[in-house]
């Protein structure tokens, strides 16, 4: 007992003189962890991309080439797909910003306490069921009817759906990330002091005048850190396009087919655009302040 | 400024019982009682940003009762200056002009000129974050004055500050209301502030009216028991008790007598027509000393008198009290 005792001493008291010791003791898994499985894979993920394939075994012969970079940059029908990624998932991103603006006010400003709870409730329950059957249940939305069966819900209730493609994928990736844009605006408002509203009023604004002075500056730093997260997760995503999407293709379709062609080295090199528009994006909403909050 | 028996409830409270107000132009107007006496809703009601149940709002002889608060001729100093953050302290002092649409190089103007009257006249180019609170205070004042406003609203502006700045905000306050004009109402529950500031002071207490007078009628002339209490805490008998304790020395007419701290005398030395007391608590302020003394058991007096006059009295002593009339 005093043996143990006297040894958890010694340990404590061996590294309270050793700072750096302290630091690599807290912090020395998780760092390893996320060096090795995470940046160690990435850089894996980079190099491939520069290895030549061999056409008959399918695998790599060890050469260095920079063929697999040139044609995923020069090729216009890669390039244009790239460009048609990035709208989808620029929509989604708009998309869920709009819808979530309202709603976030309404929530945070308006609804009694009891109605505000249930609505924080209502938005966040679709975080806890899984991807596909989300998508799945879309899909049953969206589904365009033939001469063989029935239409969806849409089909059958409203009398039209907009069958698979953009719209559908554009719809349910909104769908999907939509808490995602709405948490951070609604935590923004929370801290938003009804003072400064007031404030705003007070001095001759109406309410189209203190939403754009007052009250959008306030939350780009919100909207921003939301962004991210619908626009990441857009952008990346190929089961979405697969499931309700038809003939519609992203980035993410490419990658995956190329990939089981097998391709390593080619799919390697688009995962390279998606990579270098996503660090942009990160830059510049770090410079709207998305990060101020953490 | 007047308004006409307004009522206002929250849910099942009542905050404002049929309130009637009236103020002159020009005229320094405080509000004052203790929280939740409804002296801020009066504030929010003339400002607009809550709307009555009953009642009626006149501002400069307009019913504006229903007029939202943009529609109003009328700002507000809120209680944590409400500056926007993400805007120079220029931008805010320019922002209602700009709502009103003033030219680019009038409103610049403008706002330095305001923002020299409050002497911040190079912090222009700051944000809010990066001022003291008396600084911002000052900003917030600058905004809401730069638009020429018929009344102004002070929300307990000093009650941020330590009591050094608070004590020379009072007299800054006081001289800017005096150059710029406008009518100042002003919301305090520090009687301190209200008396040394005011034209005339209205004293809230759950959601009415006790009295409306000049600081002096207040503190001299209370009207009910709770307005002596508040303002001056003050020594509070009905008649019959007073005659019994203090016999003729008192004279006093109404069912209340009311004696200020300061009408106490005590003294070591025995007085003709004292009476003894004993010392139950001794509060030494610096410059005055409050002084507790029980009469009897039930009974319990404070008097305050200058320091020096008052060393060597000590808890457990027995001393004279006779009253100054």
């Amino acid at each position: 007992m005093t043996a143990v005792a006297g040894a958890a001493r010694r340990l404590t008291a061996f590294f309270r003189a050793r700072p750096l010791a302290r630091l690599f003791a807290v912090l020395g898994a998780p760092l390893t962890w996320l060096v090795v499985v995470y940046l160690g894979s990435l850089a894996l993920l980079v190099a491939s991309a520069f290895f030549k394939l061999d056409e008959f075994t399918g695998k790599s012969n060890g050469q260095l080439t920079f063929s697999n970079i040139s044609a995923v940059v020069t090729k216009s029908a890669y390039r244009s797909l790239m460009l048609r990624s990035v709208l989808i998932a620029a929509a989604v991103t708009v998309l869920c910003l709009v819808i979530a603006l309202p709603v976030a006010f309404y929530i945070s400003r308006l609804a009694s306490r009891w109605t505000k709870r249930g609505l924080i409730v209502a938005m966040l329950l679709p975080l806890w069921s899984g991807y596909l059957v989300k998508v799945y249940a879309l899909r049953a939305m969206f589904e365009p009817g033939s001469e063989f069966g029935s239409g969806g819900f849409l089909k059958s209730v409203v009398g039209w759906s907009p069958g698979f493609g953009y719209v559908a994928v554009i719809f349910t990736l909104t769908y999907l990330w939509f808490p995602y844009m709405l948490l951070p605006v609604y935590a923004g408002l929370e801290r938003l002091p009804n003072s400064l509203l007031d404030a705003s009023s007070d001095l001759g604004a109406g309410s189209a005048r203190t939403f754009w002075s007052v009250i959008m500056p306030m939350l780009i730093p919100s909207i921003a850190a939301g962004s991210i997260f619908t626009f990441a997760l857009s952008l990346g995503d190929y089961i979405t396009v697969k499931v309700v999407g038809g003939t519609a293709q992203m980035i993410g379709n490419i990658i995956e087919r190329v990939l089981l062609a097998p391709n390593q080295p080619l799919a390697a090199a688009f995962t390279l655009w998606p990579v270098g528009i996503m660090l942009v994006y990160l830059a510049a909403m770090a410079r709207l302040g998305a990060f101020k909050n953490l | 400024m007047t308004l006409e028996g307004v009522s206002k409830s929250y849910g099942a409270v009542t905050a404002l019982h049929s309130v009637d107000l009236s103020m002159k132009a020009g005229e320094f107007f405080s509000i004052l009682g203790p929280s939740g006496s409804g002296k801020t809703t009066v504030l929010r009601l003339i400002a607009g940003f809550e709307l009555s149940d009953s009642g009626r709002v006149f501002i400069d002889q307009k019913d504006v009762t229903a007029k939202a608060p943009f529609e109003r001729d009328v700002n507000t100093v809120f209680q944590d200056y409400a500056l926007f953050p993400h805007m120079t302290v220029q931008q805010n002092v320019e922002y209602g002009l700009m709502v009103k649409k003033v030219g680019k190089v009038e409103r610049a103007a403008g706002a330095r000129a305001m923002l020299d009257v409050v002497r911040l006249g190079g912090f222009g180019d700051r944000k809010p974050g990066q001022l003291s609170g008396g600084q911002r205070q000052r900003v917030a004042l600058a905004r809401a004055l730069v638009n020429k406003p018929k009344v102004l609203l002070l929300d307990e502006p000093l009650g941020a500050l330590d009591l050094k700045l608070r004590e020379e905000m009072q007299v800054e306050l006081k001289a800017i209301q005096q150059r710029v004009g406008i009518t100042f109402v002003y919301v305090t529950h520090d009687q301190g502030e209200a008396l040394s500031m005011s034209d005339r002071v209205a004293v809230f207490n759950e959601g009415c009216i006790e009295q409306v007078g000049t600081p002096r009628e207040i503190y001299e002339k209370p009207e009910t028991s709770f307005v002596a209490q508040f303002v001056g805490t003050n020594n509070i008998f009905t008649a019959d008790r007073a005659k019994a304790l203090f016999g003729d020395a008192l004279k006093a007419t109404g069912s209340m007598v009311a004696i200020r701290p300061e009408q106490i005398r005590l003294s070591k030395t025995g007085m003709a027509n004292g009476m003894s007391v004993r010392v139950i608590a001794v509060q030494y302020l610096g410059a005055d000393t409050r002084i507790h003394v029980s009469v009897d058991k039930q009974t319990t007096v404070i008097g305050i008198g200058a320091s020096e006059e008052y060393k060597g009295m000590l808890v457990g002593e027995d001393v004279w009290l006779t009253l100054n009339n």
